[in-house]
């Protein structure tokens, strides 16, 4: 089926040229940062880890919310997601590329990261986030190839798929639990110190996951002869809708107990990042542009009408993606680690050659993205999915 | 010829996964048993000083200022080659000197006397009884020994500061860079370290081996004191027994094996 990809109009190897030129320059500074150490990002004794591992995390939650399609299909048999179940199965393999990758670009001696296989370490939350990241990367590959190589072939796909998709849909929300698990449980770190983290993490990953599936959608739409279709696009809104509502519902509640009780190694970092403290506060305008732009999505998308047209539903999806990134991509890492466990307060910000990396990664996904999804289209169109009987799907 | 390099191809592959599982069954086959896990005998120096379970006691007491730290912290990073970099992002510190309210943050209160209020306190690995780092390091590169010190295999570290996010006492640095230009004085006695990987205080466990007390208590004029925590005739056990002292945020339970008399 990979041939697929190789076919296309100048605009598609246009954007696939475009895509390998940043991975280019983002190499060469990859480069770089392996001849020099880690010193040439932002990261320092306090904020050990940085934009990196914040990305990482966030992609983890798109990944996870590719299950959003997968789930209402085969456990609802809700039969109209048949035509887009294989983009969130795409996007899982993506994101969780990325997530591999931006894991090797944190490592100080990625030479040795194998160390992790051959002492394997079950004490260790990260040894558990290796085996469930690759097994959901696995998982994904194997299901999205052959259901739609079946249904290129016009049959069903073959039976001992069904175990598998299954398993892929507990693993969906396995591999956020795991990343959450990373952070949660290690002590004197009051921020992450939260039983909810998990499942905020999930929240969060149920709106930007679907949120970001949408845009793909109405992007194919009108760059392909595919429609993944209106009805598709407004279940995928009402879960969005419910996801984020969820997701800043928990932030309220954690900052209810953080606020109430007053205890400063709880509070602190709160405070940091959406007041400032001593002095220092980096992350403020960023916070409060989250919050805003979370809750002005929940309010356009609470309203049936504006939810139901597309180009306010397009708006509302890019603003909640950006309000998700932001929380999580830039506030939920380095806000742990400042104040640091001697209330010292040290910022952090990313540096140039440390967005340069972040980017490359960023376009390598979109470049495994592009490939996948045109071959999946490329299918579609193939089968006549532009009508919308669609009855093997 | 295709047939013979497919089942080349295939016992390579079989193997590599051999390979790459054995160690991970090997494990799961000793983590649940309590059978006997096979342990390499190692000799040990007759000279050499050994405890059932190491500890420190810190007499606050003893110093005064700022200055009365400096030689402790340069004899120790001095033997251990800590680099002196310039960058404070970038920092190692194996001991340092902090104020009151930094390091014993769960006990500040504004109205504590002047001399605690302005006085440096020393601080390094606490060595934990139970070290929240070595529960995270996915390499098992630290790792604590029988004895209670807490080590580093800098040779198996991969650098993912998974430890440096456990510690609740700050007390790990990475090498952001290479830190070997940034050695004033090289000990050849001890190794240096390469970029991308974690460093702390190792208790001298390699002074400890050859029959020398730690750096640090030797440059302490009597202000630190180690020794076996398990035994009730060991000077530290004294110390403890006839001083109040204090741990830092003991409430973690992480057991840290530093006690400061204040």
């Amino acid at each position: 089926m990979l041939e697929l990809a190789l076919k296309g109009d100048k605009k598609y190897w246009g954007w696939v040229i475009a895509l390998l030129a940043v991975i280019g320059v983002a190499f060469a500074v990859y480069l770089k940062q392996l001849d020099f150490g880690l010193g040439i990002t932002g990261m320092s004794r306090d904020v050990s880890w940085g934009f990196y591992i914040a990305q990482f995390t966030f992609l983890v939650g798109v990944a996870a919310g590719g299950v959003m399609v997968v789930l209402p299909r085969y456990l609802h048999d809700y039969k109209a997601f048949g035509r887009i179940t294989i983009l969130g199965e795409f996007l899982a393999i993506a994101a969780v590329v990325m997530c591999l990758l931006f894991i090797i670009a944190d490592l100080g001696q990625p030479m040795r990261a194998f160390n992790v296989i051959l002492y394997p370490t079950p004490g260790s939350v990260l040894f558990w986030d290796m085996i469930v990241l690759n097994g959901y990367l696995l998982l994904n590959i194997v299901i999205g190839w052959n259901v739609l190589e079946a249904e290129r072939n016009n049959i069903h796909y073959a039976k001992w798929v069904k175990p598998l998709i299954i398993t892929s849909i507990i693993w969906a929300p396995a591999i956020h639990t795991v990343t959450a698990f990373l952070y949660c449980g290690l002590p004197g770190r009051g921020f992450w110190m939260t039983a909810i983290l998990a499942p905020r993490f999930l929240a969060s990953a149920f709106a930007a996951g679907p949120a970001l599936l949408i845009l793909l959608c109405l992007i194919i739409r009108k760059v392909t002869k595919f429609d993944p279709g209106k009805e598709q696009i407004q279940s995928l809104a009402k879960i969005v809708t419910y996801a984020i509502i969820i997701n800043v519902f928990f932030l309220l509640c954690e900052v209810f107990v953080v606020f109430y009780s007053r205890i400063p190694s709880h509070m602190s970092h709160m405070q940091y990042l959406f007041a400032g403290l001593h002095g220092h506060g980096a992350l403020v305008p960023w916070m409060w542009t989250s919050m805003t732009l979370m809750a002005t999505s929940i309010v356009l998308l609470v309203i049936p009408a504006a939810r139901k047209n597309e180009s306010i539903l397009a708006f509302t999806c890019v603003i909640l993606f950006i309000g998700t990134w932001i929380d999580k991509g830039m506030g939920m890492i380095s806000g742990g680690f400042v104040p640091n466990p001697l209330h010292h307060v040290t910022e952090y910000m990313p540096t140039l050659p440390e967005i340069l990396i972040t980017l490359g990664v960023y376009a390598t996904g979109l470049l495994i993205l592009t490939i996948l999804f045109k071959v999946a289209v490329g299918v579609k169109e193939e089968v006549g999915g532009l009508k919308d009987s669609c009855e093997s799907c | 010829m295709g047939n013979s390099r497919r089942s080349f191809l295939k016992v390579a592959g079989i193997t590599a996964l051999g390979i790459g599982t054995k160690p991970v069954l090997d494990v799961f086959a000793s983590s649940g048993g309590n059978g006997a896990e096979p342990k390499s005998e190692v000799s040990q120096n007759e000279e050499s000083l050994t405890a059932k379970r190491w500890g420190m006691v810190i007499d606050t007491r003893k110093f005064h200022s700022a200055e009365d730290l400096d030689p402790i912290i340069e004899a120790c990073h001095k033997i251990h080659n800590v680099p002196e970099l310039t960058e404070p992002r970038h920092k190692i510190m194996w001991l340092w000197g902090d104020e009151y309210k930094h390091v014993f943050t769960h006990r500040e209160h504004e109205l504590i006397n002047d001399r605690i209020k302005h006085l440096p306190f020393l601080v390094l690995c606490n060595h934990c009884e139970k070290p929240a780092c070595v529960r995270a390091c996915p390499t098992k590169a630290t790792f604590k020994r029988d004895d209670g010190i807490v080590l580093m295999d800098f040779h198996r570290c991969i650098g993912c500061r998974f430890c440096m996010a456990a510690c609740p006492y700050g007390s790990r640095s990475f090498n952001f860079r290479d830190p070997r230009p940034f050695i004033k004085e090289e000990n050849k006695e001890f190794p240096t370290r390469m970029k991308g990987v974690v460093e702390k205080c190792n208790f001298c466990a390699e002074r400890l081996a050859v029959g020398k007390m730690p750096a640090c208590v030797e440059a302490s004029n009597g202000a630190i004191t180690v020794g076996d925590l398990d035994d009730s005739e060991s000077e530290v056990r004294e110390l403890l027994r006839t001083n109040y002292t204090i741990r830092r945020k003991p409430d973690l339970g992480a057991g840290p094996s530093v006690y400061y008399i204040v």
